[in-house]
């Protein structure tokens, strides 16, 4: 939480004039005039006026846009991207005591029966990536992607895990990363906010709201949900009666009454009411043609496997995607359903059969269109799954030492697969990656050194990272 | 009464002539880089203001306090370390720049030694070395960081020829400059230290604003509501001289001053309606909330509105509402989704309550402190923790509250029993004799019972705490159904039967036994199993005979929270349900309020006696599946604490005894107190069958007996935990023991105050603590002027911006403390002597009468007229008086393009706030401007409308309750909307409301296209301009003119300009013409349910109307109707 005072911050009098004086020449179209005069002012990449303007960041980016493809509840990496013949040979027996010494498990004794992997694995495309064959199509792009297999988190519990990993803490009250990245860059998008977020999971995920929150940053960085059904954004239609013509009837008395009253009382603030009314005018106008996905060629439709009027996780990656083309800059998409600590077989190969098309259609897509080099995509669950079963022999506890995630696009190095645990699937054993470095290696492509994007607040100096993290190198291109 | 309200401090113009004011001394940082003016008549650098800042920001991360991080063994922060001698000489020497170590090395030519270091990513700026040199010529002045020093009252400035010097103390400095050419200005010394910083900087103040635009202001700010056209046709007629200052009086007595003023602390106690984290299950603890409202409303003074929330609960005899007020703690989330260890998540709250007590009390981030000292304050991670033990001894205790008419009933209900107890005593001189015969007869009536220690399978998600009696405890998630397994290894003696006792704890929803929202549970079957000990495999299932137990409900269907969508009809009952096999029934343990959250027993006798040479495995099965369907709701009916045991015995029964009179009877008659004696009589007389007809009598006032609501509130433990650092804030990593304490920097605690949560309250608001009372002047400060005098209000420290008027602030926070200031013409005394007298009287008669509650009804505002003014200490309305009273806040607001490049931020105030009103406040000022506001204060959290998928998954983790209110409660003020951690109410978090994840004293204020969404499309917007448009049309009048008055001046309070007419009167012909054609459908627009159309006045058409309606949508949504001008 804090205060807009940054806007007006380190401007001196002479800007602040200029501002005032396109003002007072007229706001509305006259506020288009003054954010382009603006934007080659001296200050332009830091348009006081508006704190969404896009900005550069200070070191040379890789990526442009970020898409998140949260897979809340925590996918079974064991059964998806770590192949373990040992595991397989080990089903059914106890876990070697040096190695739960100490383990805190969610449900589940740890002393619990090894469960092989139940689904088969082979190498895929000239990396040679191992996947599982719950994944056919991920495995038409696997020379696209890194895989992660050595990502480590601190929290076995599924609010703190998802929070940890979209904002760096498992406390809430700090900014996620959407936020933190649209503070950093801005938003290129004129009329959608910068940051969207879908839940197109059986449930909403964990964390709640707090996963795309603002915590200490101004409020306006916070995550936008969108729907792909009913009204896209909350309170985006007229009411019953207002047409079109009464609107515009509406926002022009609306507009010009502001005006006047900025001409009476001098308020700068007026003049961004005026504004956002007019972003929010625009955004009513772009956006149903935004969410019309029946505008989609069909070859593209049957890519993603979406189908236009029918919510879906491919009608959202395929919204993604054209939401990342206007200009959007973070995009999370939270698919809460992998939470298999029992009906692990049945529900992976749905959840699989739901995710797996759309997600290697973005992959495609993106690359085709010139677009994946400047936009990282993610994907990835806020922990991993135990070798020791839960219940009989079909399901798995929450783990947080070793899960596999992979990120394809904007600079990082495709088509390799990085990372080793030991050979039950337990620990992390080589180049470990922890979110804190996952997220450091995100700000690195998008042009931010994780330890000086900082936001002073309380007194200190806060970072996505708080005091860890590091870049990967090997997972840059 | 005095008449004059205002200290006229000095008489200036608002024209002053800026050649004076050319002559000002160019303080502090006025030095321009690379000057060289001569030290001697350099301004005097100020070392809070102009070195500690430059310190702090590049040096303390390695030279700090924090020893972790400390490089070269040496420390900056301190001036005993920052002036000794060094190998390679002092850090600093006064006056010598070079034999100053630190003024040669952060010049030092060599950039691989210059400090700071380059890796740290900090560069000291030629200006800010030069302060460091002229700091050093002068003799390297050094004082701690001002807010760690108790504020002193400081001088109040006097203005003298446009200069100002520091005068004498405010008592004698009401000099009028009669030399200056002046009207007068200040009002009261507030103005002065304001009108002493403008002069400094070559400004003026505006002029004061226009009544009109001074009554909303205030209006606003004291109630968070507009004024009615009515209340400002009284304003604007009432041509006597303190006309201001009976609005003043006005509105600091309204009800809704508590609202107001409320949602701002409730910011700062993180407040929600949910636990948050996965479940973010409802939590009823709407009374803390009102709490805060009604203690504002009366004027609680804020030490002891301090000591209530912190130690409520350990005031002697404390009330009722003491111990509601320590759900301030308690407002910290709460994770109970499966599988999570409850140690953990009581451990992150603890950290939570410390950042709450951090931000909202000491105005102190005491957080970073937690994994490591802190790197800029002097506080010591090892002090973090002594202080976090002081609260680390509670429960986390749920207990039923009553509201104050049912505290009335309550007391009525148990006098009445009194009164008969007291009768049958009286008519039976002999019942002492015949009770102890009683006594020996049942005191040896028991069996032997050997508690079982059995392992728990929490393959549920609900976690079982072993406890040292060999109970359990279940904790965290809770299942709606679930069969809880319970495992036991047993000698070979023989088991006849089982006992299963139901027991307390104040963990447990209104103390249990169970974990039900009332404390209950429902035990749906009992089944027992065994197996030989040498052969764990061989289990069998052993028939339960038969049952009793001390409690047996007749039959009743379950209550409606507890449906589990199978449309069954699912009961509770007496005992035997829990041994007839089927799953419909179960035992239930209710008894009707008042006595339902006592320990209950049931035993259950075998079939045939349990026995295996080698030892038995016994296992028991406790069904539960009397719970509901959404386990995301408070939907269980679980056993809470409990414990097993067997005997050997034959024939064997529960104990018809309760247990608190078993208890009784266990100690020795000569040592039992008058409760022992009274618990023992309460069953007694329920055997004595001459008493038949009084004891149904008692039964039939039981069956009285109001249902409470629920609290979360504090309850201290006799067993105090131990304390410990730990590495890194990992719970899991204690490092060393610590016992309470403060911390060294501030005021010591008093030598002989106890070690504990109460001592460390009073602590807080000791006059001596040096942030406590500036803090939250600050936050007063910060809510009229959209900035604190310090802008980072949750910090005061050494890293928290510099002060724009330190004595100004300092000024503040005596009067809080120790009042000097008449405060005028007021004859409300908020709190006076005469209440906390009555008070007092109170607390006494409570002392009296300790079993029942407190009945002190709480009056929103206790109004005594009074012969004196003088404000008590610690009266926050009395800050508010001087606030509002004074000129500074009185000015216009409007600003012309040089006064704002001047001062964008408005720091020095040369002019009046102006900006958006909270989110509560951009709602209410809708339902106010429309009529349909529905001002009714406290009570349960209401629904207003919402989309209905944001509360059901994938919107949401779990489907969540939001029963959409209806009736007037659709219409309650914004700080009542129910609040969900996890799904807030969109309205308001579309205006930067926090959600109460965390403690935050100062809110964001955005300006966002959701924003014009929200008003324009929302449907309690929507509501409102459609309820505007009806009363425009039934009230403003026969003509469009006067129509558009009426209806601008609900929003505006203002009347239109003619611009400003001929626009809106455009657009309601315009829309008036578009919605008469035939096709148009003007109810569509001009009534919530185009079907129910209201009644139109004669010559109102429906297209008027929905010409009106166009209208009242653009009225709402204009900036000004949103902002406090």
């Amino acid at each position: 939480m804090n205060c807009q005072d940054h806007l007006y911050r380190g401007l001196d009098g002479k800007t602040i004039s200029r501002r005032w004086f396109l003002q007072q020449c007229g706001v509305g179209l006259g506020s288009i005039a003054l954010n382009a005069l603006l934007q080659r002012d001296a200050h332009a990449s830091q348009n006081p006026n508006n704190p969404l303007s896009p900005k550069n960041p200070p070191l040379k980016a890789r990526a442009k846009n970020v898409i998140f493809l949260f897979m809340a509840g925590a996918p079974s990496q064991l059964e998806l991207f770590d192949n373990k013949p040992q595991l397989a040979k080990f089903d059914g027996q106890l876990p070697p005591a040096e190695l739960i010494k100490g383990y805190r498990a969610a449900f589940i004794n740890p002393n619990s029966k090894l469960l092989g992997p139940k689904f088969k694995f082979s190498r895929y495309g000239q990396s040679g990536a191992e996947l599982s064959e719950l994944l056919p199509r991920l495995a038409e792009v696997s020379d696209d992607i890194a895989i992660v297999r050595s990502v480590v988190t601190d929290a076995f519990n599924h609010a703190p895990g998802q929070i940890l990993m979209s904002t760096g803490s498992q406390q809430f009250g700090r900014p996620s990363m959407g936020a933190w990245v649209c503070y950093g860059l801005g938003s290129e998008s004129q009329d959608l906010p910068g940051y969207v977020v879908f839940s197109t999971g059986a449930k909403g995920p964990s964390g709640g709201n707090s996963n795309w929150g603002s915590g200490f940053l101004p409020t306006l960085y916070q995550g936008v949900q969108f729907r792909t059904s009913g009204e896209p954004v909350l309170y985006l239609s007229n009411p019953a009666g207002v047409d079109s013509g009464v609107q515009q009837d509406s926002l022009q008395a609306i507009n010009s009454l502001n005006r006047m009253r900025l001409d009476a009382v001098g308020d700068p603030e007026i003049s961004t009411r005026i504004n956002s009314f007019e972003m929010a005018m625009r955004m009513q106008m772009s956006a149903p043609d935004l969410m019309d996905l029946s505008k989609e060629p069909k070859h593209i439709l049957e890519m993603y496997g979406a189908e236009p009027g029918k919510p879906s996780f491919a009608n959202t990656v395929l919204l993604t995607r054209r939401m990342v083309e206007r200009g959007v800059r973070f995009v999370q998409i939270f698919h809460e359903a992998w939470d298999q600590h029992g009906n692990l077989v049945a529900d992976l190969k749905k959840n699989c059969q739901a995710t797996d098309r759309a997600c290697a259609a973005l992959i495609k897509d993106l690359k085709q269109r010139g677009m994946l080099d400047d936009t990282l995509v993610i994907w990835g669950g806020e922990f991993g799954r135990t070798p020791m079963v839960q219940g009989g022999n079909d399901g798995l506890d929450h783990h947080p030492s070793a899960f596999s995630m992979w990120m394809a696009g904007g600079g990082v190095r495709p088509g390799i697969t990085y990372g080793e645990t030991d050979d039950l699937g337990f620990n992390a054993v080589k180049d470990k990656v922890h979110v804190h470095d996952l997220h450091a290696t995100m700000l690195h492509l998008l042009g931010f050194e994780h330890t000086k994007f900082t936001y002073r607040f309380a007194g200190r100096d806060f970072r996505l990272t708080d005091v860890f993290g590091r870049v990967v190198p090997e997972l840059l291109a | 009464m005095p008449v004059k309200t205002s200290l006229i401090v000095a008489r200036i113009s608002h024209i002053l002539p800026i050649a004076c004011l050319v002559l000002l001394p160019t303080l502090g940082l006025g030095l321009a880089a690379g000057m060289r003016p001569d030290q001697s008549k350099s301004p005097p650098i100020d070392f809070n203001r102009d070195i500690r800042p430059i310190l702090s920001e590049n040096c303390f991360k390695c030279h700090g306090p924090d020893p972790g991080n400390r490089q070269g063994n040496l420390r900056l922060d301190r001036k005993e370390d920052a002036f000794a001698k060094r190998t390679a000489g002092a850090p600093v020497v006064p006056v010598s720049l070079a034999a100053s170590r630190i003024w040669i090395r952060i010049n030092d030519a060599n950039p691989a030694l210059r400090m700071p270091p380059p890796n740290s990513g900090k560069t000291l700026t030629a200006r800010q070395k030069d302060v460091i040199r002229t700091w050093i010529l002068q003799g390297a002045k050094w004082s701690v960081h001002w807010a760690f020093i108790a504020p002193q009252r400081p001088k109040v400035p006097t203005i003298d020829d446009g200069r100002w010097t520091k005068g004498a103390g405010h008592r004698t400095s009401s000099i009028v400059n009669r030399r200056t050419n002046t009207g007068n200005w200040c009002r009261n010394p507030i103005d002065a230290f304001i009108l002493a910083r403008l002069l400094q900087k070559g400004l003026t103040p505006s002029p004061e604003a226009d009544k009109i635009t001074l009554l909303r202001r205030l209006s606003l700010d004291l109630i968070g509501l507009p004024p009615t056209p009515q209340e400002v046709d009284a304003f604007l007629a009432d041509r006597r001289p303190d006309s201001y200052e009976r609005q003043v009086d006005r509105l600091l007595a309204s009800p809704h001053y508590g609202e107001r003023w409320g949602r701002h602390w409730l910011d700062a106690a993180r407040y929600a309606d949910s636990d948050g984290f996965e479940k973010d299950k409802p939590r009823p603890v709407w009374f803390y909330r009102d709490w805060v409202i009604d203690a504002l409303n009366r004027d609680l003074p804020y030490d002891r509105f301090v000591i209530d929330q912190i130690a409520g609960d350990l005031l002697p005899n404390a009330t009722q509402e003491q111990i509601v007020a320590t759900g301030f703690l308690r407002n910290s989330m709460l994770n109970e989704e499966g599988g999570v260890d409850p140690e953990q998540f009581r451990m992150e709250a603890m950290f939570d309550r410390m950042d709450a007590i951090g931000k909202s009390v000491l105005g102190l981030t005491i957080q970073c402190a937690q994994c490591h000292s802190h790197k800029y304050d002097p506080l010591t991670q090892e002090e973090y923790y002594r202080i976090f033990a002081f609260l680390n001894n509670s429960y986390e205790a749920n207990v039923a509250v009553y509201t104050p008419a049912d505290q009335m009933k309550r007391a009525e209900i148990f006098r009445r029993i009194h009164e008969i107890e007291a009768t049958l005593q009286h008519e039976h001189p002999d019942w002492q004799q015949r009770m102890a015969a009683w006594e020996r007869e049942v005191s040896k009536d028991q069996a032997e019972w050997r508690v079982i220690h059995a392992d728990g399978d929490i393959s549920s998600g609900q976690r079982l705490e072993q406890l040292a009696d060999g109970s359990i405890l279940a904790q965290s998630y809770a299942p709606t159904k679930h069969t809880g397994v319970f495992t036991a290894r047993l000698d070979s003696k023989p088991v006849t039967a089982v006992r299963l006792e139901l027991l307390n704890d104040p963990n447990l929803p209104r103390g249990g036994p169970g974990r039900s929202i009332y404390g209950l549970c429902a035990l749906t079957e009992f089944k027992v199993e065994a197996a030989p000990a040498d052969h764990p495999d061989a289990t069998q299932s052993v028939k339960v005979a038969s049952a009793t137990a001390d409690v047996n409900p007749p039959e009743k269907e379950l209550e409606p929270i507890f449906d589990d969508r199978s449309k069954k009809r699912r009961v509770t009952g007496p005992i035997e349900y829990a041994i007839d096999g089927k799953d419909e029934t179960a035992w239930g343990l209710d008894a009707g309020p008042g006595r339902n959250n006592v320990p209950r027993k049931a035993v259950f006798v075998l079939e045939k006696p349990v026995s295996f040479p080698q030892g038995t495995i016994l296992t028991i099965r406790l069904v539960q599946n009397h719970g509901g369907w959404n386990s995301d709701d408070n939907q269980n009916n679980n056993l809470g604490r409990f414990r097993l045991s067997v005997t050997s015995a034959q024939k064997i029964a529960a104990d018809p005894l309760p247990a608190q009179a078993r208890g009784a009877l266990a100690i020795p008659a000569d040592r039992r107190t008058p409760a022992h004696t009274s618990a023992l009589f309460d069953y007694w007389r329920t055997t004595v069958p001459d008493w038949k007809d009084a004891n149904a009598e008692i039964e039939r006032l039981w069956r009285e007996h109001p249902e409470p609501a629920t609290q979360f509130v504090l309850s201290e433990r006799e067993m105090p935990r131990t304390t410990s650092v730990l590495q890194r804030g990992d719970f899991l990593k204690p490092v060393k023991a610590v016992e309470p304490g403060v911390p060294a920097f501030l005021h010591p605690l008093p030598a002989n105050a106890a070690r504990n949560r109460l001592s460390f309250a009073r602590w807080l608001v000791d006059p001596r603590s040096p942030t406590t009372a500036r803090s939250i002047v600050n936050r007063i400060w910060q809510t009229y002027f959209g900035k604190g005098i310090v802008r980072t209000s949750e910090d005061l420290g050494t890293q928290s911006e510099a002060p724009s008027h330190r004595e100004l602030l300092d000024w503040l926070a005596m009067e809080l403390m120790k009042p000097a200031m008449d405060d005028g013409r007021s004859t409300i005394a908020s709190k006076d002597t005469v209440t906390r007298r009555r008070e007092d009287a109170a607390n006494e008669h409570d002392r009296r009468v300790s079993a029942s509650p407190r009945l002190r009804a709480t009056n929103a505002s206790s109004i005594v007229h009074r012969p004196s003014s003088k404000p008590t200490p610690w009266s926050l309305k009395h800050i508010h008086r001087l606030v509002v009273t004074s000129a500074t806040y009185r000015q216009s607001s409007k600003v012309t393009p040089e006064q704002y490049a001047a001062d964008p931020d408005n720091r020095l105030l040369a002019r009046g706030p102006r900006f958006r009103v909270e989110g509560e406040v951009v709602r209410d000022i809708a339902l106010a401007a429309s009529g349909l506001l529905n001002p009714k204060v406290g009570g349960p959290s209401v629904y207003p409308p919402a989309p209905d998928f944001l509360f059901q998954p994938p919107a949401s983790y779990g489907p969540k309750i939001w029963k959409t209110s209806t009736g007037p409660d659709r219409y309650r003020r914004g700080l009542y909307a129910f609040r969900y951690r996890s799904v807030p109410y969109p309205v308001l978090q579309n205006f930067d409301a926090p959600n109460g994840d965390f403690s935050c004293v100062r809110r964001g204020r955005s300006n966002t296209p959701l924003q014009a969404l929200t008003t324009l499309n929302e449907p309690t917007f929507v509501e409102c301009a459609q309820a505007l448009a009806l009363k425009t049309v039934r009230e403003g009048g026969q003509t469009d003119v006067d129509r558009l008055t009426f209806a601008v001046r609900r929003c505006l309070a203002r009347k239109p300009s003619a611009k400003e007419s001929g626009v809106l009167l455009d657009v309601l012909d315009k829309n008036t013409k578009r919605f008469k054609v035939a096709s148009a459908n003007p109810w569509a627009i001009a009534a919530p349910d185009p079907k129910s159309r209201p009644e139109l006045p004669p010559g109102i058409t429906p297209a008027q109307l929905a010409g009106w309606t166009v209208v009242a949508r653009v009225l709402l949504n204009l900036d000004e109707t949103i902002t406090k001008e």
